[in-house]
């Protein structure tokens, strides 16, 4: 038991945690939570009321319960009841419980939101204050609505109490930040700023908070609350320790407010009144000399608060970004921090240095510290501060160290954490890039990241360093020489074999001189690789060799062995085969000039400034999100034909189109690997598939419109539920006080395929959920259901898909079979499935004449069937029609001469035959009767469809 | 960057993670607030959490075990922050207690830890010498003492005397025909 156990005890509440301790297992602590949940269940329901202490105390049984992870769906009543005690606990309890459990239940709102209203004007600040907190608690819109004028009139009232004010203060922030548009500004901003100057820190402190968030989204409103900010820290730096009292943190004179007075500047630029700015930044240098005073106390919190203040000085400094001696001054404060023995401190510097290296004041002064921070990123234990190491290498990176600072990323990458590895190869690459001043050093750079981290290389990374090659003449040969002997380590990441492809492809002439990577040397080298490729990757290979012919006409011989090769031209792969198909045929009748035309060497992409770095420049604004569409969109935007080759198509471009699908443009370097999976084809078939959906989505969406409008007809006419859904596909199966189920289906010919929605309606999770469907005949009835999660959650809806097969005409409907626990009991339902066999109908359309001509062809005696009934529903012309459409078949109009009578012709689809069907229904309005006959190629197919039908008039 | 005015195609491989980190240099958003707070024990049992933002209780209970499980993980020494999500989360242990704090990007996480250092403090002051079991069996005590400090994510007084003194007021309201404590006279304000 606790060591202070105060006021009320609760002694049935300990007794109980007390239980719930000892429970041995999950299942037994379930078991006592049911006992209790029902014991306080008819406690409630009881006919003896409550009293005050009771209540308070089932309540609060009810929020440990929850707290444990239980769903609890009573007792909000109780705890609304709880609000108008007036003893503190029995209200405080309730408060607690509504703050935590909040119902949207709007008859509730409106009693919490009475019981809030009345101790606001209690003027009790105790009672006061329960009912700000629970505001801001809860914090949403309904609160908002009925709170938000009244909060600002506490807050700035004259008789309010001090403690009030705070909450009134946090509470008000607490709306704006929630409903904005929901605070209304008026006198009280300016009182509010003027709470800078109260006596009282604590009210500072939350007035301060409140403020700042209010200066952001109107800067104007609030720009007077700069100099009161100024001259309150300017008080607080030069206190001495003991001045402030309670507000005084381990020897550091308020800490929190300092940090948030700094804050609030940070939403203003540097003052323009000289002798203010002169303040603050007198302020900002004696916050800089008190990290170079020797410590008032070993405790860590000491240092910790004091730092606080000092990092959120040197944020101001980075923010204002003019002051070039702070700027420097905060740098080597924060280089002392790199090497300090608290593993928080050298996260936090570095992490600091990031955004100061960015500065150009302080950019050179950063650049300083690169041995201390090479030597982090080495030694570091912590994975998390060896990024932060990486981060500010990246952002210390320029022309003079980028060597060194890629040298250094590059042999970390060997040993790198898991989790920040593609980071860092992107980083390496856009830095190597970037800083490049010769081309085989940024060559060797991306091959060693292929070698050492082949899995986190991007496509854009290759695709990157290829159209730098195809671009710069200078570093073709190397880049050709480099790739043939990095192919020669036995295992290469398949990156390097798409890059050493495409690069021997379009340049390993330039290497052939050498005996040692003569044409078929190169050829064996690059062939050795493919058969441990994937498709994509092999796709490009073939091009490669394609080229080779070209290049090299003594391989073609070799080459067009290995095209003819079974393995090539009966691959499974139908990209392959057409590829080596297409390829070998290109080679053998085309003549060499038309060869060397058609796979000419790959014209230079067009130089140009990427818009992503157009937008790192402008680096405006937060949230600035890259548009990744965007980015991709350039990578491969830049490989437009380049001017020289304007004006005749390309003829590589139409070679690959020929076997390529339609590309998006006309980008090379995409048509190349069109059909392998990059990135950018990934997205444009992504973007296609989803558009496509989209479309999908919108028939059906139609489609379910039309539905609707027959189920709303259905649904007033048509109250049997057993035949409800033989003319429509959607609409709720079967619901009860635990489950609903709902369904949409689709047919299509033979096939069917059902979205059964799970919803559960109680507020606890449904456990080993499962649901299965037994098909009374599954030789004429094929049901595959997909499984779904075992674990329903409370008001949480799950879908199940249902794939229906009708092998041929069946009799009856398959049944759905749902078993869950709910409270520790199980439930088992069985519904029958509306597969009827009327689903699997496709309506026909046809002529008077041929409907006649038919009708006379199925006249044997058992063929037809005939049907003799009373209206259950009233005769409307409409809904009948509505109705023969929703059965399946075509309603044909002026078939019968007759124009009461309704005619339909459609056919049954099922797997092993399709049976023709006709009716015509005739309605007798005098005697409220309908005559409805039926006639199909089979007995068993007129008598169903007759049953069925019949129901539904 | 002073030199980055390089006029040369930067068009590859850029992601998210470049503009995060430029957006620290320029993305201000000089806010203080708390997300949420997490009790629990060394054994990854929740024993308090308190939420700042609106969040689907299913929601809530995912991220509960997934920051008890990174922050179990980690060793004795290494720092109290980690990036999780888009969060920043400051974490310190006492004893058997994990206390943890989620704040936003650009938050202070150094006040955050004092944040957390004051409110074990207060609970301390409260409870005589605060351990797991007392936050246990006085849940309810547990959650009013950081209404008192904490509200809406935003520090409400750092006053330790200001926030007890509230606590004990309340306490003094319940049914007069208590005893009167000895633990508060001795705490009491002196």
């Amino acid at each position: 038991m606790p060591a202070v156990s105060k006021g009320d005890g609760m002694r049935g509440l300990a007794v109980f945690i007390s239980d719930i301790r000892n429970c041995k297992s999950k299942e037994a602590e379930i078991k006592r939570i049911n006992k209790e949940l029902a014991n306080i269940r008819s406690k409630f329901k009881g006919d003896k009321a409550l009293d005050g202490y009771s209540k308070k105390k089932y309540v609060c049984k009810l929020l440990f319960i929850f707290l444990l992870g239980h769903d609890i769906d009573f007792g909000h009543m109780e705890a609304v009841n709880l609000l108008s005690s007036n003893k503190y606990t029995e209200k405080q309890i309730g408060y607690l419980f509504i703050s935590v459990l909040v119902n949207s239940n709007s008859d509730l709102i409106r009693l919490i939101n009475n019981a809030i209203k009345n101790d606001l004007a209690s003027r009790n600040p105790t009672f006061m204050n329960l009912a700000l907190h629970c505001i801001a608690n809860v914090g949403s819109r309904e609160m908002a609505e009925a709170f938000a004028s009244e909060v600002p009139r506490i807050l700035v009232a004259g008789d309010t109490m001090d403690s009030v004010k705070q909450s009134a203060a946090l509470c008000l922030l607490r709306l704006y930040r929630s409903s904005p548009d929901l605070v209304p500004m008026g006198d009280w901003t300016a009182r509010v700023v003027h709470l800078l100057n109260d006596q009282h820190l604590g009210v500072v402190t939350a007035a301060t908070s409140l403020i700042t968030t209010l200066a952001q989204k109107n800067p104007d409103d609030f720009k007077t609350s700069v100099s009161l900010a100024v001259a309150r820290l300017s008080r607080i730096v030069s206190s001495a320790s003991i001045d402030l009292q309670d507000y005084t943190y381990y020897f550091v004179a308020a800490p929190w407010l300092s940090v948030k007075l700094l804050r609030l500047l940070q939403c203003y630029p540097p003052p323009e009144d000289a002798a203010l700015r002169g303040r603050l930044t007198e302020c900002l240098e004696t916050i800089l000399n008190k990290a170079q005073e020797p410590p008032k106390s070993k405790k860590v919190q000491h240092s910790n608060a004091k730092n606080a203040v000092l990092f959120e000085a040197i944020s101001l400094i980075i923010h204002h970004d003019s002051e070039p001696t702070l700027l420097v001054r905060a740098c080597n404060q924060l280089g002392q921090f790199l090497q300090h023995r608290e593993t928080n401190l050298r996260y936090l510097a570095l992490e600091s240095m990031c955004t100061l290296a960015s500065s150009e004041f302080s950019h050179e002064a950063v650049k300083t510290h690169i041995e201390t921070v090479i030597n982090a990123l080495k030694t570091e234990r912590d994975v998390s501060v060896r990024q932060r190491a990486v981060d500010l290498l990246y952002a210390m990176c320029d022309r003079s160290n980028a060597k060194q600072i890629v040298a250094e990323m590059l042999s970390y990458l060997e040993n790198a954490d898991y989790s920040i590895r593609e980071e860092i190869v992107l980083k390496v690459a856009i830095l190597a890039e970037k800083y490049a001043v010769d081309y085989t050093w940024y060559v060797d750079t991306i091959l060693n990241l292929i070698r050492i981290a082949g899995d986190y290389v991007s496509e854009e990374v290759w695709y990157r360093v290829i159209q730098i090659v195809i671009n710069r003449d200078d570093v073709q040969g190397y880049a050709a020489k480099t790739v043939f002997e990095a192919l020669q380590a036995p295992a290469c990441h398949e990156n390097l074999v798409k890059v050493g492809g495409y690069i021997l492809g379009e340049f390993g002439n330039l290497i052939a001189g050498d005996p040692r990577s003569s044409p078929l040397v190169q050829f064996n080298l690059l062939h050795s690789k493919f058969h441990l490729c994937s498709v994509p990757t092999r796709a490009l290979l073939l091009s490669a060799y394609i080229k080779f012919i070209n290049l090299f006409p003594e391989v073609k011989g070799t080459i067009q062995d290995v095209l003819r090769s079974d393995s090539q031209l009966r691959n499974a792969d139908v990209e392959l085969q057409q590829r080596a198909v297409e390829y070998l045929r290109l080679s053998c009748v085309a003549s060499t000039d038309i060869l060397a035309t058609v796979l000419e060497e790959m014209p230079p992409f067009p130089e140009r400034e990427s818009s992503i770095l157009a937008k790192l420049k402008k680096k405006k604004g937060p949230g600035h999100l890259p548009d990744i569409n965007d980015s991709r969109r350039n990578v491969n935007g830049n490989a437009e034909p380049s001017e020289k080759n304007e004006g005749s198509t390309h003829p590589f471009t139409d070679l690959l189109n020929l076997n390529s699908t339609p590309s998006t443009g006309s980008s090379l370097l995409v048509d190349v690997f069109s059909d392998t999976s990059t990135p950018a084809s990934t997205d444009v078939s992504e973007e296609n598939f989803s558009r496509w959906s989209n479309t999908v989505s919108l028939v059906l969406a139609k489609k379910s419109r039309r539905l609707l409008t027959v189920s709303i007809f259905l649904t007033k006419n048509c109250v049997l539920v057993n035949s409800r859904f033989v003319c429509k596909n959607n609409g709720v199966l079967y619901e009860n006080h635990l489950l609903q189920i709902g369904l949409r289906s689709e047919y299509r010919q033979n096939l069917g395929r059902i979205y059964v929605f799970y919803g559960n309606k109680t507020s606890a999770q449904f456990l080993n959920f499962s649901s299965s469907v037994s098909s009374p005949d599954t030789l004429k009835l094929n049901v595959h259901c997909k499984a779904v999660d075992p674990i329903l959650e409370g008001g949480a809806q799950i879908q199940q898909i249902l794939n229906i097969e009708c092998v041929s005409d069946f009799m009856d409907e398959p049944v759905l079979n749902i078993q869950f626990r709910h409270g520790g009991t199980l439930q088992n339902i069985a519904v029958k499935l509306p597969v009827m066999l009327n689903k699997f109908f496709q309506p026909t359309e046809m002529t008077s004449q041929d409907f006649f001509q038919r009708w006379k062809q199925l006249g044997a005696p058992q063929q037809e069937v005939q049907k003799i009934f009373k209206a259950k529903h009233p005769m409307d012309k409409d809904v009948t029609r509505a109705k023969i459409i929703g059965f399946g078949v075509a309603l044909l109009d002026g078939v019968d001469p007759n124009s009461e009578n309704f005619v339909g012709a459609g056919i049954i689809h099922t797997k092993s035959t399709q049976v023709g069907c006709l009716l015509r229904l005739e309605p007798n309005t005098q005697a409220q009767m309908y005559r409805l006959t039926l006639r199909t190629s089979r007995d068993t197919v007129s008598v169903r469809l007759c049953d069925l039908l019949s129901e539904q008039f | 960057m002073s030199n980055q005015t390089s006029t040369r195609s930067l068009s590859c491989c850029i992601t998210q993670v470049l503009l995060q980190l430029e957006s620290q240099t320029d993305g201000w958003t000089p806010t203080f607030l708390m997300r949420f707070m997490l009790l629990f024990s060394r054994q990854g049992k929740l024993r308090l959490q308190k939420w700042y933002t609106a969040t689907a209780e299913r929601d809530k209970k995912k991220m509960v075990r997934e920051l008890m499980q990174i922050v179990l993980a980690r060793k004795p020494k290494m720092c109290s922050f980690l990036e999780w999500r888009d969060l920043k989360i400051v974490y310190k242990r006492y004893a058997s207690l994990y206390f943890c704090c989620a704040i936003e990007e650009q938050d202070n996480e150094l006040i955050t830890l004092e944040v957390i250092h004051r409110f074990v403090e207060l609970l301390d002051k409260y409870f005589g010498s605060v351990c797991e079991l007392d936050i246990i069996f006085n849940f309810e005590k547990a959650y009013f003492i950081l209404d008192e400090f904490l509200m809406g994510g935003e520090i409400q007084d750092t006053s330790k005397k200001s926030v007890l003194k509230a606590i004990e007021q309340a306490d003094l309201l319940q049914e007069e025909d208590e005893s009167p404590r000895s633990v508060l006279e001795e705490m009491g304000l002196a």
